[in-house]
């Protein structure tokens, strides 16, 4: 390919730029001002240690949910179970953070490991019905989604097994240990640095072993992986347990790092934050990270934009539809500054052709 | 058959073929009506309740699902549906609230969704967008934007039900049936326009082409992308009802009220395997399920907490599917862009 290093790196940042014209467009509708807005939006999210030290916390989760979709695209598959997943990953976590006293370096990676692995038993479960019952994980991971969320809210309720004593009627578990609580390390959240070592090892995976070759060929054409010897039933098992294993480590890092505690329903959006991101990055593992930031720095930022000019945080998804189109539409970005046609970004995305191959 | 056959024959043997042809949707049929006939003399009351739920519990994701349907059959996935009903419910809510008028509130949702799914058909075919990307833009533009105009504490006029004269007293049938609102009673009936018009029409044979062979559609002279726009235009406002279905009975709008409809329809769709006969009875099971864990739950027949009857459903529709193991083929030439010779 021809195509000049320059607007691989550009083209994104027009996307964001377009993105945040159209978003000030409608603030100006609802009767603000857009710079007084974008202002308090970036000092929410850069200015300071603390604003950055949120954004990175808010990114986190975001990280993990945009790899846990990237990565089942990989073999051709579209986990939209995210959300349940991450419910499943901070409720297990919450219950190993509270239940056990355990010195922090195993308490820790404990309470992380088992929020991640309910997640992919979650997640391997529609694997496994997807390749042995032909069930489409479009439907399992949906309907999967409405059973973890009824399933954490019932073991956190009046009668449940995990409520906490003292919280009345409010439905949550008790306070992790400190020994579990995910401490900072040289002022950076750990939980990020976790997720930034799970990109890292995703790609590692995707690009540079026998696993991550094998997912690739069964997620280009399953004939030909089983023909060469490739069990597809068990790449796609293993796909999907990876897959909701990071969503699960997503909500395990929220509970231990940031909320202290399990609550029913948190995090609603991830599920799509999770796919947009992965859309974003293009199913990148190493481009995951930039793109949840960029959604973590705005999440970060509106808290404090709307203090000041009571334009709705909503506005942020706004944005965040747009620059995803005008990321996915490179030619609408060429046709309004009128750049030449001949060098076009292919996108390299194509996942659409991913649907329904069962 | 011979030119001479006389038509009563004929016609016996084409309900023959008929029957060999449904044979297992017809025993199903039978199946069911013989459970709701026992239910019936079992609990009246209950097995109406129920029944008549299901039916309303199913409008919404008919609507959604048929949608869905109509998309891919003319070889565009849309993943936007969630997005599509929740702006639909938003600006026909607005429009009713602030106008009054329910008809103007239809038009509203008819024409957002109507638009998105234009929107759908211009990024795959102008823009060459992969269609996942524009279904989740759509998805995410919907909760935005509705999140961002959403006006606390308004209400509008509830779409009143219609009975329809004596058939609604009917005992089962006529609470089932035909005492709904207007946009239930629009589930059903499109459920039967989109059967008719997709295997009896010429725009059927059509859309059916598009979505399976492009190429072929093209050499004959069908104008591919005009009827793709056309579909994802209508399609969207069939979601457009389905967003109206969402507020019809409580008159109010809540942020995020799909509720991940729109995604339960992609899976009504896939478990009715692409055919608006298999759209409406998988609705239908859904709502059953629905239905009857309200109703459960609402009687507290047994004392289970109530997160556990709000698994049923989920659980059900997942078990169903991997008792019967139904694997869906999708229209061949879904998610692909179609380069015109």
């Amino acid at each position: 390919m021809t195509v000049p290093n320059w607007r691989m790196v550009v083209m994104p940042l027009l996307a964001v730029a377009f993105g945040l014209i159209v978003g000030a467009v409608l603030i100006v509708v609802s009767g603000d001002n857009p710079l007084v807005a974008y202002r308090a939006m970036l000092e929410g999210s850069l200015g300071g240690s603390d604003a950055i030290g949120r954004t990175l916390e808010k990114a986190t989760p975001l990280v993990l949910g945009g790899l846990a979709v990237a990565f089942a695209f990989k073999a051709g598959l579209f986990n939209i179970g995210g959300q349940g997943q991450l419910l499943l990953g901070a409720a297990f976590s919450a219950w190993v953070g509270f239940n056990f006293d355990l010195p922090a370096v195993i308490h820790i990676p404990a309470a992380l490991i088992v929020g991640g692995l309910a997640a992919a038993i979650l997640g391997g479960l529609a694997g496994l019905l997807k390749a042995t019952r032909g069930v489409h994980e479009v439907i399992s991971t949906i309907m999967l989604n409405f059973v973890a969320a009824n399933f954490t809210e019932w073991m956190v309720s009046r009668d449940g097994p995990w409520k906490d004593p003292e919280g009345g009627a409010i439905a949550r578990t008790p306070l992790v240990q400190d020994s579990a609580d995910l401490p900072r390390i040289a002022g950076l959240p750990t939980g990020f640095l976790v997720a930034v070592l799970a990109a890292v090892s995703i790609w590692w995976l995707v690009n540079r072993s026998t696993l991550g070759f094998e997912v690739k060929t069964v997620g280009s054409n399953p004939k030909a992986a089983a023909y060469a010897g490739i069990s597809v039933t068990r790449i796609i098992v293993i796909t999907m347990g990876i897959s909701a294993f990071l969503a699960g480590l997503g909500g395990a890092i929220q509970t231990l790092g940031v909320n202290g505690r399990f609550e029913p329903g948190f995090q609603t959006g991830l599920g799509f934050d999770g796919i947009t991101i992965a859309l974003l990055a293009r199913t990148n593992a190493l481009a995951v990270i930039p793109a949840a930031l960029l959604i973590g720095a705005m999440d970060a930022g509106s808290t404090l934009m709307q203090a000041r000019t009571n334009v709705e945080p909503e506005v942020i998804n706004v944005i965040q539809a747009m620059i995803l189109f005008f990321v996915a539409a490179p030619s609408v970005v060429r046709w309004i500054l009128q750049l030449s046609e001949a060098e076009d970004v292919d996108t390299g995305v194509d996942l659409a052709t991913g649907w329904g191959t069962t | 058959m011979t030119a001479s056959a006389p038509p009563l024959t004929r016609s016996a043997s084409n309900l023959n073929s008929y029957v060999a042809r449904n044979a297992k949707a017809l025993a199903g049929l039978g199946v069911v009506v013989v459970a709701l006939i026992v239910a019936y003399r079992w609990d009246g009351t209950q097995t109406t309740a129920v029944m008549a739920r299901t039916v309303r519990e199913a409008a919404p994701l008919i609507l959604a699902a048929l949608c869905g349907l109509v998309g891919e059959r003319s070889g565009i996935i849309n993943i936007g549906i969630e997005g599509q009903l929740l702006l639909s419910a938003f600006c026909g809510f607005m429009v009713g609230s602030y106008s009054g008028s329910i008809i103007l509130a239809v038009v509203a949702a008819l024409a957002v969704a109507g638009l998105a799914g234009t929107f759908l058909a211009w990024t795959s075919i102008r823009l060459r967008m992969d269609q996942i990307i524009a279904g989740t833009v759509i998805n995410i533009f919907a909760i935005g934007a509705t999140s961002f105009f959403y006006v606390p504490n308004r209400t509008m006029a509830t779409i009143p039900t219609v009975s329809l004269g004596f058939l609604s007293d009917v005992p089962l049938v006529g609470p089932m049936l035909f005492d709904h609102g207007p946009l239930t009673y629009a589930a059903l009936v499109a459920v039967a326009v989109v059967h008719v018009a997709l295997f009896e029409t010429r725009w059927g044979l059509r859309t059916r082409a598009v979505g399976e062979h492009p190429s072929a559609a093209d050499t004959v002279g069908v104008d591919i992308f005009r009827l793709r726009y056309l579909n994802l235009t209508l399609a969207g406002m069939l979601a457009g009802l389905g967003g109206m279905a969402l507020i019809q009975s409580a008159g109010v709008f809540n942020r995020g009220m799909s509720n991940g409809k729109g995604f339960i329809a992609l899976a009504v769709m896939l478990i009715g395997r692409y055919r608006p006969t298999g759209v409406l009875a998988a609705a239908l099971l859904f709502g059953f399920f629905n239905a009857l864990q309200a109703q459960l739950q609402f009687k507290q027949v047994f004392d289970i907490p109530p997160q556990f009857f709000g698994m049923i459903p989920f659980v059900l529709t997942i078990a169903v599917l991997a008792i019967a193991g139904i694997s869906v083929r999708p229209p061949a030439a879904v998610g692909k862009h179609y380069e015109k010779e």
